[in-house]
């Protein structure tokens, strides 16, 4: 039962989540992995998403950040602007987990376009909750697949901030949060480091070597002085997740369309 | 007064060509119905303000209705990109919108500010981000008591708002149930609001006391349509219909595809379909 790259990264990423954690979810690869940390290791952590749901607990992973369940399974749904100026800006948020269309070793990220702003090669969505999620929860967590043109020397358009050029850039804007601590990939889990703020690879998954990290990375890759290497995923972990992933898929195939 | 209206009623006593329009939902109760008559009624020069533009703006800006677009997040939820906003913004088809680019906290507040009667909306945000460099509307002010420097961008204050929900009274009271997103303060920031519901029941005798509720002298037109969200949802009533916006991105990949599918399922039809589209979510 080997565990998938991606399913490495889904459950390293989980791994990451504590069980008293209040964590602002984003769609996608952090949705799963947050769900994943929720039925395994970390029952009681309260997941919330943008759509004003506090203490969310789906059995299928949504495909909106909006879908239905996340409100019938919630502790209690709040409005929107309730979402972000009460919790979200009020800080009572200890981690905000995104993903990221491009990424910059100093956790800055893209979800804007690819090319100029006004004439976009290609228009990708926007920040959404994104940006705010990057500068008021307590810390961020990043997770996504590892290739060249996703993580760049120099992204596109900041949608996010992350660390800016790095050091002590947040601290310069007023940002008192710690913003990205942690990046999960399919390949590594890296840390910010504590004074560059600069990803360092600190753990390689299982069979991974540095030559492949350095290989799907746009940047020149740190590693740390101490490199570990990840527990490859337990039964429990693998089986939390494609159950997972089979319901998620079962229900949202359920009706065609016209 | 909430005047109960047929849903081509309200839309043609209530939009108009040029206007400030938001149809509000967050994911959940989008006014799917509403803007199909919008598009069938041929509305012109409209500046779309949306949240999430969702595919409800993706086939507004497909059939070359908006001037500008008014936004926070451009994509299909958990799908992808959508594909006839970017075929706007990229290759000016059917025509190039202008565009204002907020992220969500920015127009949840803008919104607030809106309903509050006040000028702009200020929050923490924006920090080290460059849609500040790329948006005008995105500005900051100094807090004059600490001096801490905060994000301002304009309240928003639609000429129009349509959302859907699942009930009115027979008196005129909307109900809002779920995930109540921005539905209250896009329809008390708007000079109008016209409500779709799912149903019209006699009373609200029977609601919880601190239940979303809109007075029906808040709203100015509602009109039944049952299904009227699809393929957004109606809270205890139909599921979102995952496969439909799963499915939407390939009938939106092609221009051709996309004005058949417009033709086959908006055009040539009235909102009575929707009823038919929810059954078995």
């Amino acid at each position: 039962m080997d565990a998938t790259p991606n399913e490495m990264m889904t459950i390293a990423a989980a791994r990451a989540l504590k069980n008293d954690d209040v964590c602002f979810v984003g769609i996608g690869a952090p949705s799963a992995a947050c769900n994943v940390a929720r039925l395994t290791h970390a029952p009681d952590i309260t997941l919330i998403y943008e759509s004003g749901t506090i203490g969310t607990a789906p059995d299928t992973l949504p495909l909106s950040i909006g879908d239905g369940e996340l409100c019938d399974t919630a502790l209690c749904t709040v409005s929107v602007p309730e979402m972000f100026r009460y919790w979200l800006q009020g800080g009572r948020i200890s981690v905000g987990f995104l993903g990221a269309a491009q990424l910059d070793k100093f956790g800055n990220i893209n979800t804007t376009v690819i090319g100029d702003y006004h004439h976009p090669k290609t228009r990708l969505p926007g920040g959404g909750g994104a940006p705010e999620i990057a500068g008021s929860c307590g810390q961020v967590f990043i997770t996504m697949a590892q290739t060249k043109r996703s993580m760049v020397e120099k992204i596109d358009f900041v949608t996010s901030f992350g660390h800016g050029d790095g050091g002590d850039a947040r601290r310069k804007l007023g940002l008192s949060t710690k913003g990205p601590t942690l990046l999960i990939t399919d390949l590594a889990i890296w840390q910010a480091d504590p004074e560059t703020k600069e990803f360092t690879v600190a753990s390689l998954h299982p069979g991974v070597s540095r030559e492949q990290v350095q290989e799907a990375c746009g940047w020149k890759v740190k590693f740390a002085a101490q490199l570990e290497q990840t527990p490859p995923p337990s039964k429990l972990e693998l089986n939390t997740l494609r159950d997972l992933q089979a319901r998620t898929k079962a229900a949202h195939s359920g009706k065609g369309s016209r | 007064m909430a005047k109960f209206l047929s849903l081509k009623d309200a839309v043609a006593e209530n939009l108009h060509d040029g206007d400030i329009v938001a149809f509000e939902g967050f994911t959940h109760l989008i006014p799917h119905a509403a803007a199909h008559e919008a598009i069938r009624q041929g509305r012109k020069d409209l500046t779309l303000i949306r949240m999430t533009p969702d595919l409800v703006y993706d086939q507004m800006v497909g059939m070359g209705m908006a001037r500008r677009l008014v936004f926070s997040y451009a994509g299909n939820p958990g799908v992808g990109l959508l594909r006839r906003l970017r075929d706007a913004i990229e290759n000016g088809w059917p025509n190039r919108p202008e565009i204002e680019e907020h992220s969500h906290a920015a127009m949840a507040n803008a919104y607030e500010a809106g309903a509050a009667g006040l000028p702009c909306a200020i929050f923490r945000g924006y920090r080290g981000v460059e849609l500040k460099r790329v948006n005008p509307n995105i500005k900051s002010v100094a807090c004059p008591f600490t001096g801490e420097e905060l994000a301002a961008v304009p309240a928003i204050r639609p000429d129009v708002t349509f959302i859907h929900a699942q009930k009115a009274s027979a008196r005129g009271d909307v109900l809002v149930e779920g995930i109540i997103g921005v539905q209250k303060e896009a329809v008390l920031a708007a000079r109008r609001a016209v409500v779709t519901v799912e149903e019209i029941v006699p009373d609200f005798d029977d609601v919880h006391p601190n239940a979303c509720i809109l007075p029906c002298w808040t709203v100015a037109a509602i009109a039944q349509v049952t299904g009227g969200a699809h393929p957004s949802y109606a809270h205890g009533r139909y599921e979102r219909d995952n496969a439909a916006y799963l499915a939407w991105d390939e009938i939106s990949a092609d221009r051709t595809r996309f004005a058949a599918w417009m033709k086959a399922n908006v055009l040539d039809v009235g909102p009575d379909v929707f009823a038919g589209r929810i059954a078995g979510l």
